[in-house]
């Protein structure tokens, strides 16, 4: 057992004129993760407490929060990670807070939805599967791991510089489809992220890679997606030659 | 309070939810109202597969599919039911894959298939590949593939809105009364069709795979409504948890060649199920878990065993097994090929125990997994309300809150997918159709009532209740005494100590009473739930005097088709639970012994 000084953002718009901190002493394991310690203040010191989780096993996205500076989903990190005693918990950054650990997810979801996050082919399917070769699938694997925590978007300086930014979780998003050999929409998609507030916010800070419970390679990533932009073309697989280009944008 | 008008509306938003509202918004205008935003919905934790008899590894029919359900249900599935999820399963999948859905692929750019529990060859009776999977995240594939089509299709969506009452006159349904999280306030969605795809109720037990989210809802709603549960006795415990925490470990880490082992070593699923070993049904492994471990053959004498996917572990066993390739060569793995199969339980390990499952044994134990039981539905996902199978006008149901009932007694792997593709598509279907042909019932003057009846019962309770003891103590005595073991003694005691739980919460202490993402207040109503359905539970396993797939009974330990080759309907009454019964469908396959 560990004692942990457990200092926690506390905004209730009902009562408090601006945020504030509160200070909880707490008992915990090393190996519990940063959710329980927010479950036991709940329950037990302040009902009011107010955070989003639903799996507690970093899969659904629901909890991503900012732990002693940095952002985590609280269901992923364990207190002995965070080698201290003194564990401080924030909203994500660039979204208005709404209450404690909630935040209005509202522009995050307009920003995902604004890059056509879903598979276009208007050919009539056949009767089984679209073929798909082992690395053309390996090709955009990394990307289908996203599950929209925001904990990459929000720890982003050019997207706290802007938020009409669409941020990296759109853009791998995006990605996943570009690179999708089966896909028909990648110049679309292209086009809607050379935009002024698209790929070419992104500066390489890696702040969102780093933030990634997922551990998906995020500005590689972007970087993909600005060389397809640049050069006009995108390749379906790993190693082999470019399979398709895409010039009509 | 708002209104809204919409022809159906879904409550809930995982894989049965999005693939109804799909389906439904194609001709009917739908919304889709869920109390978490839809990507964070639990199908999104599945990870295996989806079972279809695709063949694309080996040979495979939807006829086997079919009986190896049958049998894995313990006969308690509706074979009607089952013959039908079975045999959409192939062109659900392909459509899935239609969609975009990113499956692993076979060398030849097929969807790949991996053997999973229960799942054979009919002839040969050994383990056939028939899990179509994405790695080990099939369902988070799913439920973003779905998503990803809602907002292709703009369906409409209520986010973060709670569900509280199911609204009904002159005997058909007429909507739903919802809380929008961001503001308290109340919404009525005046529809034609409501479809329930709100999910399962696992957060009764101690140790379980299943999301905070999971506490029943859509089930309590219906049994206060009136609407029986079905089947409720049974539940899922599957064999590998995570120790203390109860996150999931795939089955599919035997599909690849994992292999449970006690402390001595011993692989001693060969003993319980010599053909199929450690790819038995669920509940069959996870009794013979609790067994190994009752006879001091846990690990360190603890409550876990080890689950071992290390090549060499995998490597030895399969040798033993004469486990081959689809080419003829020697079944043979790789630390590499473990990483790339199954990057997310490698990383759970990881992240939860310090544990490498390439170098090292995973410690696992039983975990609360799946309802079996829920609202009982036709095989057309409408809502069934008596023992006569008498439909509820314009009600409909699928997915796990559902009881079609294609699962029985006992879930096989991969099922739960399916289910929610083929019964979430013909729920949305059905519920447009019969929208397109029905008129908008009157809504009842007193329409937010009841909501706000039960919701002001909780904010003005001047007790001193904390709502976390009520539920450690209730999942406490469900695990220990309505668990993967019953006897009468302990589930007699579980019900005593869930109506004290029950009564204790009419006093519960609630701190906030705000208006905004008042989560306090909701979780209490969730416990609410919970303790319904705990009770539901208890009744309905005290009654049935046998064991069956997920119900073991020590007292009664055979199965008893004479007595109880029937369904379990039970109705919620004040202080007590009413039991019925309705036959089970049999339509080609008579009870037999069930041996793995």
């Amino acid at each position: 057992m560990m004692k942990i000084k457990l200092k926690i953002f506390r905004y209730n718009p009902e009562v408090d004129r601006k945020p504030h901190y509160e200070t909880y002493q707490v008992d915990a394991e090393p190996t519990d993760r940063v959710l329980d310690l927010l479950e036991y203040v709940k329950s037990y010191h302040d009902g009011t407490l107010s955070f989003r989780r639903s799996c507690a096993h970093g899969v659904c996205g629901s909890d991503a929060i900012r732990v002693n500076g940095r952002n985590y989903l609280a269901c992923k990190v364990l207190v002995q990670d965070l080698h201290s005693s003194k564990i401080t918990v924030e909203p994500i950054l660039g979204m208005r807070v709404i209450k404690d650990m909630i935040v209005d997810m509202e522009p995050f979801f307009e920003n995902y939805r604004s890059v056509m996050p879903f598979f276009v082919n208007n050919d009539p399917p056949p009767s089984e599967e679209r073929i798909q070769a082992p690395e053309q699938r390996a090709r955009f694997d990394d990307t289908t791991k996203c599950i929209l925590c925001a904990a990459c978007t929000s720890s982003c300086p050019s997207f706290w510089a802007n938020d009409r930014y669409v941020g990296p979780a759109a853009i791998v998003n995006a990605h996943r489809f570009i690179f999708d050999s089966r896909d028909q929409a990648a110049s679309e998609r292209l086009q809607i992220l050379s935009d002024q507030f698209g790929v070419y916010r992104c500066h390489t800070i890696f702040n969102c890679t780093v933030a990634c419970p997922r551990e998906i390679q995020i500005t590689q990533a972007i970087g993909e997606v600005k060389m397809a932009i640049a050069t006009g073309k995108v390749s379906y697989e790993v190693k082999g030659e470019v399979k398709e280009s895409v010039s009509n944008f | 309070m708002r209104k809204h008008q919409f022809d159906v509306v879904v409550v809930g938003a995982g894989g049965a939810g999005l693939m109804a509202a799909l389906y439904a918004s194609r001709s009917a205008n739908t919304a889709v109202i869920s109390k978490l935003y839809p990507t964070r919905s639990h199908t999104g934790a599945a990870q295996g597969g989806v079972g279809a008899a695709l063949g694309n590894i080996e040979e495979d029919h939807p006829e086997w599919h079919t009986f190896d359900t049958v049998k894995g249900s313990d006969y308690l599935g509706d074979q009607d039911a089952i013959e039908f999820m079975c045999s959409e399963a192939v062109q659900a999948v392909y459509e899935l894959e239609h969609m975009g859905l990113p499956f692993s692929r076979t060398p030849e750019g097929k969807i790949a298939q991996r053997p999973f529990g229960g799942h054979t060859n009919n002839l040969t009776k050994k383990p056939v590949p028939r899990a179509c999977y994405a790695a080990d995240r099939t369902g988070h594939m799913i439920l973003q593939t779905l998503y990803q089509q809602c907002i292709k299709n703009k369906v409409n969506f209520f986010d973060e809105f709670q569900v509280f009452d199911l609204l009904m006159v002159n005997g058909s349904v007429s909507g739903v009364v919802a809380m929008e999280m961001a503001t308290g306030e109340l919404h009525v969605f005046h529809a034609k069709a409501v479809i329930f795809a709100t999910g399962g109720h696992g957060r009764i037990w101690e140790i379980t795979s299943n999301a905070y989210a999971y506490t029943g809802d859509g089930v309590a709603i219906a049994l206060r409504r009136g609407i029986p549960a079905e089947d409720m006795e049974f539940f899922q415990f599957h064999p590998t948890g995570i120790y203390r925490l109860g996150i999931l470990i795939t089955e599919g880490v035997r599909g690849e060649g994992g292999i449970l082992l006690n402390d001595k070593g011993e692989r001693f699923m060969t003993r319980y199920a010599p053909t199929v070993k450690d790819l038995a049904s669920r509940d069959v492994v996870s009794r013979s878990m609790y067994i190994e471990m009752r006879e001091g053959r846990g690990i360190e004498g603890r409550r876990y065993l080890n689950l071992d996917v290390r090549p060499e572990t995998v490597n030895r066993y399969a040798a033993e097994d004469g486990r081959l390739r689809p080419d003829g060569s020697p079944f043979r793995v790789t630390g590499d090929e473990i990483l790339s199969k199954l990057p997310d339980i490698v990383d759970f390990c990881r992240t939860y125990l310090g544990v490498d499952p390439v170098t090292q044994p995973m410690p696992v134990q039983p975990t609360a997994h799946y309802a079996m039981g829920g609202i009982p539905t036709n095989r057309f996902g409408e809502v069934v309300i008596d023992e006569k199978n008498t439909v509820l006008q314009g009600f409909y149901a699928a997915g796990e809150v559902a009881c079609v009932s294609v699962h029985g007694a006992n879930r096989l792997g991969t099922n739960s997918l399916l289910d929610l593709i083929v019964f979430g598509k013909h729920a949305g279907l059905n519920a447009a159709e019969y929208a397109r042909g029905a008129s908008f019932q009157s809504l009842p003057d007193d329409a937010v009532e009841f909501t706000q009846q039960q919701l002001e019962t909780l904010l003005s309770s001047t007790g001193d209740e904390k709502a976390a003891d009520i539920a450690r103590e209730m999942k406490t005595v469900m695990f220990e005494d309505v668990g993967v073991f019953r006897t009468e003694e302990g589930m007699t005691h579980a019900l005593q100590v869930v109506r004290e739980l029950k009564e204790r919460f009419r006093h519960i202490h609630l701190d906030d009473r705000g208006k905004i993402f008042n989560t306090n207040l909701v979780q209490a109503w969730e416990l609410g739930n919970l303790l319904d359905l705990a009770e539901v539970t208890t009744v309905s396993a005290l009654a049935r005097q046998e064991s069956r797939g997920g119900h073991a009974r020590q007292d009664f330990s055979k199965r008893d088709d004479v007595n109880w080759l029937k369904h379990t309907l039970a109705w919620l009454k004040p202080g007590s639970v009413e039991l019925v019964y309705k036959p089970v469908v049999i339509t080609h396959f008579e009870p037999k012994e069930r041996v793995y």
